[in-house]
């Protein structure tokens, strides 16, 4: 492995360890909506500020959220492109069901031999 | 192209594909039923899938392994919940070890395939959910995925972006 691919695994274990969490996946759509204070996330979890911090900081480490400082106030907003590559797994699992229902589609014809 | 839709959940990490088969209900749920049939249409042809023990019965432990071309070894179960033959079949699909012992840390999905008569034939709805993002990387990773492009590309293309 080159120091690069070392570093692309990191990145991508960042990524899916990100996602794995339902607070950080619900924060994350709400940042992809439009850009969001992490004081008002906080205000919409029944956990303190600083859980909250934490995995706005966890979702920023895997390149999924930005974040800038406006005065006191750090505001938080998604990564879109790095949550498409989520979309993109879902493609790939559509590409394994197409190729099974076509070897299903062909199966069911060998037994059903062309209808005149 | 029997593939009627497709629907892509995000949030909630679900696909859902829909499709035409031109068989009657009973003849496309013998392909499930038979594991014989079943392990010719499963894995892709660079992955093919071996049933040891398959009943679709509720409660039921079936156990799979794929093979792939490198000889690597993939090992799999489903867990029967309910089964409503001809018409539907739930099961939870989970990774095991070589002696079939569920692997607790790797997640598992939940699986919901429906038949029903339309149109002289059967119209399959087949759903899969996964609990997250790590687990279904996993499947893509164990060999299931078709066609070139692999996750580890995408997260690759994702990086250099």
């Amino acid at each position: 492995m080159t120091e690069r691919d070392e570093q692309n695994e990191d990145r991508a274990d960042a990524l899916f360890h990100a996602l794995a969490d339902r607070t950080r996946r619900d924060i994350l759509r709400r940042v992809l909506a439009g850009e969001h204070s992490v004081s008002a996330l906080a205000a919409s979890y029944d956990m303190s500020f600083a859980a909250v911090q934490k995995h706005v900081a966890v979702l920023e480490r895997a390149g999924l959220v930005s974040k800038r400082r406006v005065g006191r106030e750090a505001l938080a907003s998604g990564e879109l492109e790095a949550v498409r590559s989520v979309s993109s797994m879902l493609l790939e699992l559509e590409s394994v069901w197409r190729g099974r229902i076509a070897r299903i589609d062909e199966l069911l014809a060998e037994s059903h031999p062309t209808k005149e | 192209m029997p593939v009627t839709d497709v629907k892509h959940d995000l949030d909630a990490l679900t696909l859902t594909i829909v499709a035409d088969f031109a068989a009657p209900v009973e003849r496309v749920w013998d392909v499930y039923a038979d594991p014989r049939q079943l392990e010719r249409v499963f894995g892709p042809p660079s992955h093919p899938a071996t049933f040891v023990e398959h009943k679709l019965a509720p409660g039921a432990r079936s156990t799979y392994f794929m093979t792939g071309p490198e000889g690597e070894k993939y090992c799999g179960i489903w867990d029967l919940k309910t089964v409503d033959e001809p018409a539907s079949f739930t099961f939870e699909d989970a990774f095991a070890d070589e002696d079939f012992n569920v692997v607790e840390s790797l997640p598992v999905s939940q699986n919901s395939y429906a038949f029903a008569a339309e149109a002289g034939g059967t119209r399959a709805t087949f759903v899969s959910t996964y609990a997250t993002a790590e687990g279904l990387q996993k499947v893509l990773d164990m060999g299931v995925v078709e066609g070139a492009t692999s996750a580890i590309n995408q997260i690759d293309d994702l990086l250099a972006s």
